[in-house]
């Protein structure tokens, strides 16, 4: 059974959540009997820490019930859905995912195949990765608000701003990915391809790409998750009003933890569903590429 | 048969190393005729396989003078004078058997057509007809090296080398494929330059035997075999073939005595 030990872990993970929110919650009960001069007792105690407004820590079925309630009780164009909002985000995700895939893909090519190239370009791609997203993602809307890249491409700045810092994120995973496939072919692969006078060319596209490709989509996955927390970092600093990046801001602004848990938990998800996507087109490619599935 | 198509005359080759220069081969000189089999014997660091990448120009000779059906080593890869079967099968894993074994004729350019009628017919030479559709890992390790050697001689090069074709084989299979091998140059007339660290082998496959000792690599004796072309397994129970097999231990002996 498969099943047993996930379930097991799920449950102990609820339990010290549960175990946790009424350790946490329990400063504000204490407070309020305190004021109203009445006995905490242990039932008291579980059930007020259980359902309050504004919990430190809200429990499980409270956060649940958030998600469920903002996924499904509004229209899904409504600005209160957790439908829209992760709309909001996946887009720039999946946009920023693909802008930062196709970087990561050229980058890893013209590296693998100019020396010249990796002397240039690879200290600055590490170092890339060394700047904090939160420092750069502010950098990043104010610029492209004010270069106004989004009128020129009729869409919106924060959609533009949003698609480069989630670029920015998920292009080197799939940079370092990407190298390191195209230079897995050994020796004797290529010195086989050398007694066929094969070109450069050629044994870039009969060895070195089809055998970067389990690689590839390794980094893939890494690379969409990586794209979704760029999107959600680039919508906090923005002001923004839409996207679950929003939704947590709002949240934390109107001290209100479960709609941030929420909106943490259907970006969870989303991700989630993101990688699941990934790994089906990965199982299709790798099958028509008649490798043993 | 008596055309040189490799011929070896002085040839050294020095490896820059980080320890210094290592002289890879020393003075060989050799000539290979047309539709011999010739196996280079000899202890890892002789040199066998060094001198079979300088026949197929993976490595070059820092002197002596090296020709393959007359022309320097580039010269008669341009012309596809030779196909290399090395010692992994090296199958593209997302290619099936008839797509690898067409994988050199794609590079040349080879119509379609062409490719098709070709793979066919190697894959019968190597009997391995009908695994044309099969992916690699639905193969055995021997079918595999059958297959290798099929995208060898897919191109028609006249010359083989293989360096180590069987090596990673066991015993069983190996046979099995030494006899397939003899019965392949019988029927196809291919002059075949081969690496093995058998005795055995190389005895029961050659017209002549390379026995080669190292640092430095060279040749410390060449053996004329005089066994028949038609070559059943049980030639290896033969006091001519014992004979030979002796000449050609007490030759790799000799070249291990003097270090």
């Amino acid at each position: 059974m498969k099943a047993g030990p996930v379930l097991t872990v799920l449950g102990a993970i609820l339990a010290l959540w549960y175990g946790a929110a009424v350790w946490l919650n329990a400063a504000w009960t204490y407070d309020q009997a305190v004021r109203d001069g009445g006995e905490v007792t242990f039932a008291l105690l579980v059930s007020d820490t259980m359902a309050q407004d504004r919990p430190v820590l809200p429990p499980p079925h409270q956060v649940a019930r958030e998600l469920w309630k903002g996924l499904t009780a509004f229209n899904i164009t409504s600005k209160k859905s957790l439908v829209y909002h992760s709309y909001v985000t996946l887009l720039s995700t999946l946009s920023g995912f693909f802008l930062g895939s196709l970087l990561g893909i050229f980058l890893a090519v013209g590296i693998v195949q100019s020396r010249t190239m990796e002397l240039g370009m690879m200290p600055w791609a590490v170092i890339s990765q060394t700047i904090p997203v939160v420092a750069i993602a502010p950098m990043i809307v104010v610029l492209s608000n004010s270069l106004g890249f989004g009128d020129h491409l009729g869409v919106s700045n924060a959609l533009v701003s949003k698609t480069i810092i989630a670029a920015y994120l998920s292009y080197f995973p799939v940079l370092v990915g990407m190298i390191k496939g195209l230079r897995s072919p050994d020796l004797m692969q290529l010195d086989q391809l050398k007694t066929y006078s094969a070109s450069e060319l050629q044994g870039f596209f009969k060895l070195r790409l089809p055998s970067s490709v389990p690689y590839l989509f390794t980094s893939l996955k890494v690379g969409i998750a990586a794209s979704l927390v760029g999107a959600i970092v680039g919508e906090l600093p923005t002001g923004a009003i839409e996207g679950l990046g929003a939704r947590m801001l709002i949240g934390s602004q109107f001290g209100s933890p479960i709609i941030v848990w929420a909106a943490l938990f259907a970006a969870a998800i989303l991700a989630g569903v993101l990688i699941l996507f990934v790994r089906a087109f990965e199982s299709v490619v790798i099958r028509r590429m008649g490798v043993q599935a | 048969m008596n055309a040189a198509v490799i011929d070896a005359k002085g040839v050294n080759l020095v490896f820059q190393t980080g320890d210094g220069p290592v002289q890879a081969l020393k003075d060989v000189n050799l000539t290979v005729g047309k539709g011999e089999f010739v196996s280079f014997i000899g202890p890892s660091g002789c040199g066998k396989t060094t001198f079979l990448r300088a026949i197929a120009a993976l490595e070059h000779p820092t002197s002596g003078q090296l020709t393959v059906n007359g022309l320097t080593p580039d010269e008669a890869r341009r012309k596809r004078a030779y196909g290399y079967v090395f010692q992994a099968a090296g199958l593209y894993p997302w290619r099936t058997i008839a797509k690898n074994i067409a994988l050199p004729l794609e590079i040349m350019g080879f119509s379609k057509d062409e490719q098709q009628t070709r793979v066919d017919r190697v894959l019968e030479l190597v009997e391995l007809s009908g695994f044309g559709s099969k992916f690699p890992w639905q193969l055995s390790g021997g079918m595999q090296q059958r297959a290798s050697i099929a995208r060898a001689l897919a191109f028609d090069a006249d010359i083989l080398l293989m360096d180590e074709p069987f090596g990673a084989l066991d015993e069983i299979v190996r046979d099995r494929l030494n006899e397939e091998l003899l019965k392949l140059w019988n029927r196809t007339g291919k002059t075949i330059c081969f690496v093995t660290h058998s005795i055995p082998e190389a005895v029961y496959l050659s017209t002549k035997i390379v026995v080669m000792s190292p640092r430095p690599g060279r040749i410390t004796d060449i053996i004329d075999s005089p066994l028949p072309r038609e070559r059943p397994l049980d030639i290896r129970d033969t006091k001519a073939f014992i004979d030979i097999a002796h000449r050609v231990r007490e030759g790799l002996r000799a070249g291990h005595s003097d270090e």
